[in-house]
């Protein structure tokens, strides 16, 4: 073989070949790369966000208003609180990753073990408090009634406090059928009913003097318009033509649409990396547990996923910010 | 090899990780005890067209994001060449894109508010 070598002349110099000069394996350059561009696709999604809010920035849900719920805690209103949890549990499985990253450097595998494991669990623990701030979202709270332009209105009394249409509706007997598959020959599956109908809700406001009704539209104070008792009727009755319960990629009770489609698709996708975060993770875990970084000599590839767990928290960072903060 | 750019005392390593899990934390707590209580001279304070508050939530976000690339991600430790590669490029890029559609969204605002037509009813 040393006869088909060329010697260049060149070996020891910057050019002769064999440099690195980043200092990196090619593994972990590789992920470096794979997350600036995955950082890429989330600053589109959060860009495409803060163009849908610009367009409407006068009539923006408020976050606040929005996600008000802790778990075992019914009815008591806890703005942010839930997330803020949330976002400690992710930012400390960050602190037991780049421990087990820490513990491979010294080649102490039990420690490796011992934090992959903690990691693996506090991703566990997000995505079940996800899957819980989604059931809130797409059920809804107070309800709300839709409008022609696809705005909504919301109940309030005079005090400003949210009122819940079942407070304001007055049941009407006999007046609502859901279609169901044995009352037509070609049946298409029709949507589900709402709790109460426009026109009860319409009833019970028109008998309650203290209810009014608050628009999308922020004022100055960058609080929402609650309309006088006039307009509030001429709102209802001109405007209202259908009743919105939770949110879901169409409708919104909390206000714009968009709002809905964005915290799908966004904490959604974040979600996912997420998911696919702890399944790869699982595998490093056992990975290490069957000693395969022991043999190699190196628990690099700790490192790697390291590298994608840390960044997964990156972003959970700036969604907390423009999501719930900003 | 890659991992001689992160070889420091173990002791040492570690207390780093917890130091920058307190950072983390307290900017954390900051930003949500500020988001509670919405401090009015903060929310009525405008800067650049933007509430102080939002200016101080995002600053605040970009301190977290440079804690957690440099310590736990270990920027710190790789090759200048190598960190400037992943950091400017995000940089430029995020940037751009952000002014780009900011400033178009905007528009789309003013041309809804200014136009004849009404999407209020």
């Amino acid at each position: 073989m040393e006869a088909t070598v060329v010697r260049t002349g060149t070996e020891g110099k910057t050019w002769g070949g064999g440099n690195e000069p980043l200092k990196a394996s090619y593994g972990k350059m590789m992920m470096w790369f794979f997350i600036l561009s995955d950082a890429l696709t989330f600053s589109g999604f959060l860009a495409a966000y803060g163009f849908s809010r610009f367009k409407f920035i006068d009539s923006w849900p408020i976050a606040d208003e929005v996600f008000t719920h802790f778990p075992f805690l019914h009815g008591v209103e806890a703005p942010m609180y839930y997330v803020a949890l949330m976002t400690f549990i992710l930012i400390f499985s960050s602190v037991t990753m780049v421990l087990a990253v820490d513990a491979g450097h010294h080649m102490k595998k039990g420690k490796v073990t011992f934090y992959m494991f903690l990691t693996i669990l506090g991703g566990l623990v997000f995505l079940g408090s996800q899957a819980w701030e989604w059931n809130t979202f797409i059920k809804g709270d107070y309800g709300a009634v839709k409008t022609t332009g696809g705005n909504i209105l919301q109940f309030v009394d005079t005090e400003g406090e949210r009122v819940a249409l079942s407070d304001v509706a007055i049941p009407i007997q006999g007046e609502r059928v859901e279609h169901e598959s044995n009352t037509g020959v070609w049946f298409e599956s029709g949507s589900d009913l709402p709790s109460y109908s426009l026109e009860e809700v319409k009833a019970g406001f028109m008998q309650n003097e203290n209810v009014l009704i608050r628009t999308q539209i922020l004022t100055e104070n960058g609080e929402k318009t609650v309309l006088s008792r006039e307009e509030s009727i001429a709102a209802l009755n001109n405007d209202g033509i259908g009743i919105v319960e939770g949110a879901n990629l169409v409708e919104n009770e909390y206000g714009h649409p968009l709002f809905a489609d964005f915290f799908f698709f966004i904490t959604g996708f974040h979600g996912f990396h997420v998911l696919s975060g702890v399944l790869i993770n699982i595998i490093i875990f056992f990975n290490v547990i069957i000693g395969t970084y022991e043999r190699r000599g190196s628990y690099e590839m700790v490192e790697k996923v390291g590298l994608y767990w840390h960044f997964v928290d990156l972003v959970w960072v700036f969604v907390f910010t423009f999501f719930y903060l900003v | 090899m890659a991992h001689d750019t992160t070889h420091n005392d173990h002791g040492s390593a570690t207390k780093r990780i917890w130091i920058v899990f307190a950072i983390l934390s307290v900017v954390t707590i900051i930003e949500v005890i500020l988001g509670i209580i919405k401090p009015e001279f903060l929310t009525q304070t405008y800067l650049l067209a933007m509430r102080l508050l939002n200016w101080i939530f995002i600053i605040l976000t970009l301190y977290k994001a440079y804690y957690i690339a440099w310590a736990f991600m270990h920027l710190e430790h790789e090759t200048k060449g190598l960190r400037r590669a992943i950091v400017w490029t995000g940089v430029f890029l995020i940037s751009y894109l952000i002014f780009i559609l900011l400033t178009e969204g905007n528009y789309i605002y003013e041309v809804y508010k200014g136009g004849h037509m009404a999407w209020d009813f």
